[in-house]
């Protein structure tokens, strides 16, 4: 999908064009931040092969991230609909809870059974989180952010409810692989992302799904007189953000062998978010960009791993995250642009606010 | 929204259509209202020594700066805004106060109006930001918080405990009143803050602003309303207020700590949405919002009083009684149940 005009799209040659491409910038400051790193630590590209596993500074990025990935997957989608999700963090700390619980006491901790029935319980109740997130938005009409921080409110509670208050920790190898484990010498937790990620690209891009999602976040009431069922699709795109929370919870509690109620996917929504905007899916819906939140996750982690090979304070990565935050949303806002930068004709994707349409007419002039 | 579901909970969320709009409004803040009274009650059968006067002042006690807090929150959501930023800018205040204080020797007389300006100064910052660049203020917020809280850290990782014999002096003194009952100074500031912003919000000019915007803003600013500065106005409120909250509970806490207050920013919309409040703006109240307050503040009386309760119950309560009071809200509104 792209919002430029199609006579400068011709008009304009491979170089313009790759000037033009919305994911330049999140790809421009993703390699900043890494050759920022390989500054300070030569050997920050090196990517070895020990007992048949691939180890390197690179792949702990992406192995750390695949659960921010997922869930920011989930929340691009969720966006796309002018929605938000404030919930995963919360089912990210449930799902772990539920799934470590279950096989803590279960008969055989460590047989390849327990482990898909716990995995099928955390995906379980997550479908069931996602249904009542759903029925909140699409059937009662609560606004996004309101419904959704119900959940976030109350989900930490019952994920220490869940787990007693304890860290609950497990033995179980079938487990650990979800998250820590290694399979064709990749991290696994790497390849469930990129299984995902390609086929939630392939079911929104290959069919009309995607472009009816935009439609409902664009103008749900003009997508109600196409005949678009908006109800269904904004209840489908809050269970699917759960599933993806999900199975994030069930990474990062397989990767540590272990649930806390109180700080599995603390923050985790808020990065998820940061990573959707920073990969150019704007808050106001209408339309979404799935490499973008990829991109924009393996940002938002990156930019903490430099944070820890700086030796900075780690806590003090909030600091940087307030300014990508602030700097993203300045870029991205038509009035800002307008104002400060006084650029026109751009690609960037414009939110449909009605402080929108004067420079949209600036671009037909141009 | 066009489908099976919505358009039965479209019928679903009339029933209330033949009540008045006014007594619509109230219905919530009745139910608050009769829920305290009830949970005091079941508490008071229930556990010895719960029934006394007292119990109920220290629910201010402990929960003064917390109402300071959700009043702030309150002008922002009337306007139909949210600041995210408030439990960070309490952390923030505890640590500056903290940090001034014992590390660098300041007296607190220079402290206060330092910490009370920060906070209106930031305050106005994110708002002066929402409202020209037009950004959400969900977003703009949600940086501040991080800001806040990652400035906390960089004061110190580590929680910073006050001997500052007059910090500790106000902290520790009790206004005793008849029956031996007593508060603290902290509960008189924060009831003079309420009555101060129930003038503010009911007896000024100001005050209907707030609420004409968060009616309608595009109407607002048809009629000449001064929408801009209405909206700066309502963060610096609330950054003024959250940062007052913050030296409240550097007096409660007689310490600065970067994971103070976590978590306190949804306390406060809980604790308005609880009071009336609607969050899409436009309608509510404030002294609603202290019933709020009192409400979250009885739910952790009563589980400390049960003993055989763990405190995550109070995270479920809130949560339970948030998305009762949102269904209410939406019954009550009688608006049409789309996202429009």
């Amino acid at each position: 999908m792209t919002t430029q005009p199609a006579k400068s799209e011709a008009a304009g040659g491979v170089g313009r064009r790759l000037a033009g491409h919305r994911l330049l910038w999140p790809a421009l400051i993703l390699l900043a931040l890494l050759l920022g790193n390989l500054a300070f630590h030569h050997d920050f590209f090196s990517v070895r092969i020990r007992d048949g596993h691939l180890y390197g500074s690179l792949i702990d990025i992406l192995q750390f991230g695949a659960p921010l990935i997922l869930v920011a997957l989930g929340m691009t989608l969720v966006i796309a609909t002018r929605g938000i999700d404030l919930s995963v963090g919360s089912t990210v700390a449930i799902a772990g809870a539920l799934a470590c619980g279950h096989i803590s006491t279960a008969a055989h901790p460590g047989s390849v059974a327990t482990m898909l029935t716990a995995v099928a319980l955390a995906l379980g109740v997550a479908l069931v989180l996602g249904v009542a997130n759903g029925f909140l938005v699409s059937g009662l009409g609560v606004q996004p952010i309101v419904a959704t921080l119900i959940l976030m409110v109350a989900g930490r509670g019952v994920a220490q409810l869940i787990t007693d208050g304890q860290i609950i920790t497990v033995t179980s190898a079938p487990y650990k692989m979800i998250g820590g484990g290694y399979w064709l010498t990749f991290p696994f937790a790497v390849l469930l992302a990129a299984v995902l990620v390609a086929l939630t690209a392939f079911v929104t891009r290959r069919s009309a799904l995607g472009m009816l999602i935009e439609s409902v976040g664009g103008n749900p009431a003009a997508s109600r007189l196409v005949g678009i069922r908006a109800g269904g699709l904004l209840a489908l795109v809050y269970v699917f953000s759960a599933l993806c929370a999900a199975v994030a919870g069930l990474m990062i509690s397989s990767n540590v062998s272990s649930a806390d109620g109180n700080n599995a996917g603390l923050w985790i929504e808020l990065d998820a978010i940061l990573a959707v905007v920073v990969g150019g899916t704007a808050l106001t819906g209408g339309r979404f960009s799935l490499g973008g939140t990829v991109l924009g996750a393996l940002i938002i982690q990156t930019l903490s791993t430099t944070v820890y090979t700086l030796g900075v304070p780690p806590e003090t990565t909030l600091v940087f995250k307030a300014f990508v935050v602030i700097v993203v949303c300045l870029v991205q806002s038509p009035v800002f642009r307008a104002k400060v930068l006084r650029r026109r004709g751009t690609t960037t994707p414009r939110p449909h606010t009605t402080a929108g349409a004067a420079p949209q007419q600036q671009e037909a002039g141009a | 929204m066009s489908t099976g579901i919505a358009s039965a909970a479209a019928h679903l969320t009339r029933p209330f259509a033949t009540v008045s709009p006014r007594t619509r409004t109230r219905i919530p803040l009745i139910v608050t209202a009769v829920l305290l009274v009830v949970m005091f009650g079941v508490g008071s059968v229930r556990y010895e020594g719960f029934l006394s006067a007292q119990v109920v002042l220290n629910l201010l006690i402990d929960n003064g700066f917390l109402l300071v807090v959700a009043v702030g929150a309150t002008f922002v959501i009337l306007t139909g805004g949210i600041d995210l930023s408030v439990g960070s800018m309490v952390a923030l205040s505890t640590m500056l106060t903290a940090w001034l204080v014992e590390s660098h020797g300041w007296p607190l007389a220079a402290v206060i109006p330092l910490v009370l300006l920060a906070g209106a100064a930031s305050g106005t910052l994110m708002g002066w930001i929402i409202h020209t660049f037009e950004i959400q203020p969900f977003i703009v917020t949600l940086a501040g918080m991080f800001l806040a809280r990652g400035l906390c850290y960089t004061i110190s990782t580590e929680s910073i405990t006050i001997n500052d014999p007059t910090t500790k002096g106000i902290a520790q003194t009790r206004l005793y009143g008849p029956g031996g009952l007593f508060v603290s100074i902290p509960v008189v500031i924060a009831l003079a803050v309420l009555v101060i912003a129930f003038v503010v919000l009911h007896h000024t000019r100001f005050g209907r602003n707030v609420y004409a915007l968060g009616g309608n803003e595009s109407s607002a600013r048809l009629m000449g309303l001064p929408a801009g500065s209405t909206k700066i106005a309502v963060y610096a409120v609330s950054g003024l207020c959250s940062a007052l909250g913050g030296l409240l509970l550097t007096f409660y806490m007689l310490s600065g700590y970067a994971l103070h207050a976590m978590g306190m920013e949804l306390d406060a919309i809980a604790a308005t949405v609880i009071g009336g409040t609607l969050l899409t703006g436009g309608s509510g109240f404030v002294l609603g919002t202290a019933l709020g307050v009192l409400v979250l503040g009885m739910i952790q009386t009563v589980v400390n009083f049960q003993g055989t309760l763990s405190s995550w119950w109070t995270r479920i309560v809130i949560g339970a009684l948030l998305l009762v009071f949102i269904v209410l809200q939406r019954l009550m509104s009688g608006r049409r149940p789309a996202a429009d």
